[in-house]
C-alpha cells in the first residue's frame, strides 16, 4: 500500500487478485446475459425485418416481371378452367405471389420452390416440390413460418371457411377458397396428398394446402389449412378486385 | 474489466465515450449479422413448418427437413 502516494487520492485502493477475478467474472456474466437477450431480440424481431425486406423485394421484382410478360389483348377464358404453363421451377426460384387479404389488406408474399430452410427462411412461402402447381388438378401445397423469419403464416388460425387466397403466377390469378383446417402431428404427410387424407387416390379437384407450425411458438404439431379452387383470371384480364390495389397492372 | 478498457481508451472523455459507442455498435452488428445466424441452427426457435414423414410413413415423402 505504500506505493500509492499521489494516485491514492483519485483511485480506489488496489484490488486483490481475488477481487479482480470476481469483478471480471461478474462483468462477463452480465455480458453473457445481455448477449442472450440480444439473441432473443435477433431471433424474434430482427429475422422478421430481414426476411420481410427480402420478401418485399422479391414481390416487387416478380410483379414487374409478370407485368412485362402480360399480353395486351384479352383472349376468351373460362374462369372454371385455369391455364397453367408453368414448368417445374428450380430449387429456390420465386415463381409466384400469394395474397391473403384476411391476413392483412396488403398481405403479399413470394412463393418459391421447395420447403427447405434455405428457401422459407428468406423467401417465406415454399412450395412442396412434388405437389401440384397453382391451378393444376391435385393439391398445391405450401409451407411457411409462423414465427420468426418473416412469420408469413402467423395468423393462419384466423382463416375461416370462405376466406380467399389469391395466387398470382405469370399466367394469371388463381383464386382459392378456404374450406377446412386441421391440427395434426408432423408426420401426417397425407394432408398434402393429391386428395388430402387419402394416399394413392387420383385427384379430380384443384386444391391448395397451407402448412405451418403449431403451437405458435413451438413445432410439436402442424396447423393445416385446406382451400378449394374457385376461379381463374388470365394475366391480361387484370387482378381480381380485392387485390387490385396491390398489383401494378 | 470494462472500467479498465474505458480508462485505457485514448483522448478526452467525450472521445472515449464515442469510441465506446462505436465499439459496442460494432460488436452488436457482428453478433446480429454473423454469430447469431450461425448459432440459430442449434437454438430453440429453429421451428419446422413442413410435414415430414419422419419414421412412420413409408410412402413418397413430399419433403422433409
Amino acid at each position: 500500500m505504500a506505493r500509492t502516494s499521489t494516485a491514492a487520492q483519485k483511485q480506489p485502493a488496489p484490488k486483490s487478485a481475488l477481487q479482480w477475478v470476481v469483478q471480471i467474472l461478474g462483468e462477463l456474466l452480465i455480458t453473457a446475459g445481455l448477449i442472450l437477450l440480444l439473441f432473443v431480440a435477433w431471433q424474434l424481431w430482427w429475422t422478421n425485418i430481414a426476411a420481410n425486406n427480402t420478401q418485399a423485394a422479391a414481390v416487387d421484382s416478380l410483379s414487374r416481371e409478370f407485368d412485362q410478360a402480360t399480353p395486351q389483348e384479352i383472349i376468351e377464358w373460362d374462369p372454371a378452367n385455369p391455364v397453367s404453363t408453368l414448368e417445374d421451377p428450380a430449387h429456390g426460384q420465386a415463381f409466384g405471389i400469394i395474397y391473403i387479404p384476411k391476413l392483412g389488406n396488403d398481405y403479399q408474399r413470394p412463393l418459391a420452390q421447395d420447403t427447405t430452410s434455405d428457401v422459407i427462411d428468406t423467401l417465406g412461402l415454399g412450395h412442396y416440390d412434388e405437389t401440384a402447381l397453382p391451378g393444376q388438378v391435385g393439391n398445391f401445397s405450401v409451407a411457411g413460418h409462423r414465427q420468426t423469419r418473416g412469420a408469413v403464416l402467423d395468423y393462419i388460425d384466423q382463416l375461416e371457411t370462405g376466406d380467399k387466397i389469391y395466387v398470382r403466377t405469370k399466367d394469371g390469378y388463381y383464386i382459392y377458397s378456404v374450406y377446412s383446417h386441421e391440427i395434426v402431428t408432423p408426420d401426417r404427410v397425407d394432408v398434402i396428398d393429391p386428395v388430402p387424407g387419402q394416399p394413392g387416390v387420383a385427384p379430380t379437384e384443384r386444391l391448395m394446402t397451407l402448412t405451418t407450425c403449431h403451437p405458435r411458438y413451438g413445432d410439436t404439431e402442424r396447423y393445416i389449412v385446406h382451400a378449394r379452387f374457385e376461379s381463374w383470371r388470365p394475366a391480361a384480364a387484370g387482378a381480381p378486385e380485392p387485390i387490385a390495389h396491390l398489383t401494378t397492372k | 474489466m470494462y472500467g479498465w478498457i474505458f480508462r485505457h481508451l485514448p483522448g478526452p472523455l467525450w472521445v472515449r465515450i464515442l469510441i465506446s459507442i462505436l465499439l459496442i455498435a460494432a460488436i452488436v452488428y457482428a453478433l446480429m449479422e454473423y454469430v447469431f445466424p450461425h448459432f440459430a441452427q442449434y437454438g430453440p426457435f429453429n421451428l419446422d413448418v413442413t410435414i415430414d414423414p419422419g419414421s412412420s410413413s413409408p410412402s413418397a415423402s413430399p419433403t422433409s427437413r
